[in-house]
């Protein structure tokens, strides 16, 4: 009995000290960014925050969420910068006091991808509007992000633009709202033969494509601009700010922009550094 | 680690409050025990989503800046795993309470003492309520991801780690990693088996 109650003890003791130690607060010097999907599971940000952390001895801690979460998230202060790719959510984060000092720091392009059979014939044209009207009228299945990302409000414009409501033009026949990241809505396309809209890089470097192919690209429709964004300390706490500001030039520095370009997988260059942009 | 810790502490509340719902009377006592079965069925997004909105900076917690830290994913499990503690082990000890409390009585033992000798008494039971509490942290992944926020090499966990290797189209690797999380949940489950069940 005596050993047993010892073992218990012991056990519990052991297990506490660990948990105080895993509970621990963060290191002093790092902030939380909150950014998009499309960044971190491009591995861009795997790729360049060891050398900005190297320099400055500050961790970066990333978020990855769609767009609409992430701008959230910054708005209850829970992160001390934003990353982000949606120019109309951005413009109301920062008209409503939430954001200042908005700096594009790389930008590539989206792309519809969709099975090689193509039944909505939209390979090889150059126009997304054209396209996603074609998928439409063939009511070929259309999975979509409906998630409130970046490149889910890309969509949504695309479908303005082709005065398409897809939700009434057939709900969940052929317009599948899955309701989730980039790659699951990439994971479902593949899966059911469908037609989706992703970010360059998320597609570059997502690795069960199957039989999807690229299919429509080039129409600067599809232009696809990543800005860095401070919060305002009119309106929040911002304890950070100071780092998070020196996170932001550092992705505007020469050497971020090197290491944005710099990245590349199989050899394909994932992000192009802002410098670049198209206007 | 987190898991573990998340147990540890379901197991020190979870534990005394089972046993203490089955041997004493007090008013409330069944509507507590009707709150511990109910929360055995908690979903863990919910329980992520409200904690999120506790720690949230903006929240009323907000100033022990917890969120989207290991010590925020610790709470989210164990107010999951604790309910679940807690009903088994009050089932596990309402039996021996029923054999030994009268001798137990006679004896002249406090309370406390007396829930010692009956976790010690109802141990296999008690042993299979903290490794159900542990297997439901372990597989947890909803409440984790919200208030951790699953950033990488920080709080990052397993089923996390599972989730976004999927996204990431590396089915592979999520597969790997699925069974090494199989494999320690086993492991761990196979020792508290063997250790208690020699004794």
């Amino acid at each position: 009995m005596m050993r047993f109650r010892q073992y218990f003890a012991i056990a519990f003791v052991v297990l506490l000290a660990r948990g105080g130690i895993a509970a621990e607060q963060p290191l002093p010097q790092s902030i939380i960014l909150a950014s998009t999907t499309s960044v971190e599971n491009s591995g861009l940000l795997a790729h360049i925050l060891p050398a900005f952390t190297r320099e400055t001895g500050i961790t970066v801690h990333v978020l990855a969420q769609g767009t609409g979460q992430a701008l959230e998230t910054a708005t209850r202060d829970d992160a001390d910068l934003v990353l982000v790719h949606d120019p109309e959510a951005e413009q109301k984060f920062i008209t409503a006091g939430d954001g200042i000092d908005r700096h594009q720091i790389a930008w590539n392009d989206f792309i519809v991808v969709g099975p090689r059979s193509d039944p909505a014939h939209i390979s090889g044209t150059h126009d997304a509007v054209a396209a996603l009207t074609a998928i439409a009228s063939t009511k070929a299945p259309f999975v979509s992000r409906g998630d409130k990302s970046g490149t889910d409000a890309l969509e949504h414009r695309l479908w303005r633009l082709a005065g398409i409501d897809p939700v009434a033009a057939g709900g969940g026949s052929w317009y599948r709202d899955i309701g989730g990241g980039m790659g699951a809505a990439l994971n479902t396309a593949q899966a059911m033969n469908a037609y989706t809209i992703s970010d360059r890089g998320t597609w570059l470097s997502f690795g069960n494509k199957g039989d999807l192919a690229v299919l429509v690209e080039g129409d600067p429709r599809l232009v696809n601009r990543y800005d860095v964004i401070l919060l305002n300390p009119a309106k929040h706490p911002v304890p950070k700010q100071a780092l998070a500001k020196r996170f932001a030039q550092w992705l505007l520095s020469p050497e971020g922009q090197a290491a944005i370009g710099a990245y590349k997988v199989d050899g394909e260059q994932l992000f192009h550094p802002s410098a670049t942009a198209p206007r | 680690m987190v898991s573990l810790s998340a147990t540890a502490i379901a197991a020190v509340v979870g534990l005394p409050c089972g046993a203490g719902l089955a041997i004493c009377r007090f008013p409330g006592r069944r509507a507590l025990i009707l709150l511990a079965n109910a929360c055995l069925g908690l979903p863990p997004v919910v329980v992520g989503l409200g904690l999120y909105l506790i720690l949230s900076r903006s929240g009323p917690l907000g100033g022990l800046a917890l969120l989207f830290t290991p010590g925020a994913m610790v709470i989210a499990q164990a107010l999951l795993a604790t309910p679940i503690v807690t009903a088994l082990t009050h089932r596990a000890v309402e039996e021996p309470w029923q054999d030994y409390g009268g001798a137990l009585r006679v004896d002249g033992a406090s309370r406390l003492r007396s829930i010692g000798m009956l976790l010690a008494i109802a141990r296999r039971s008690v042993v299979t309520a903290v490794l159900a509490g542990f297997g439901r942290t372990i597989s947890e992944v909803g409440a984790v991801l919200i208030v951790g926020g699953n950033i990488a090499g920080y709080t990052r966990i397993m089923t996390t780690a599972i989730v976004l290797k999927t996204s990431e189209g590396d089915l592979g690797l999520a597969l790997g990693l699925g069974c090494i999380l199989i494999g320690i949940s086993v492991a761990v489950s196979a020792c508290a088996f063997v250790l208690w069940e020699r004794r």
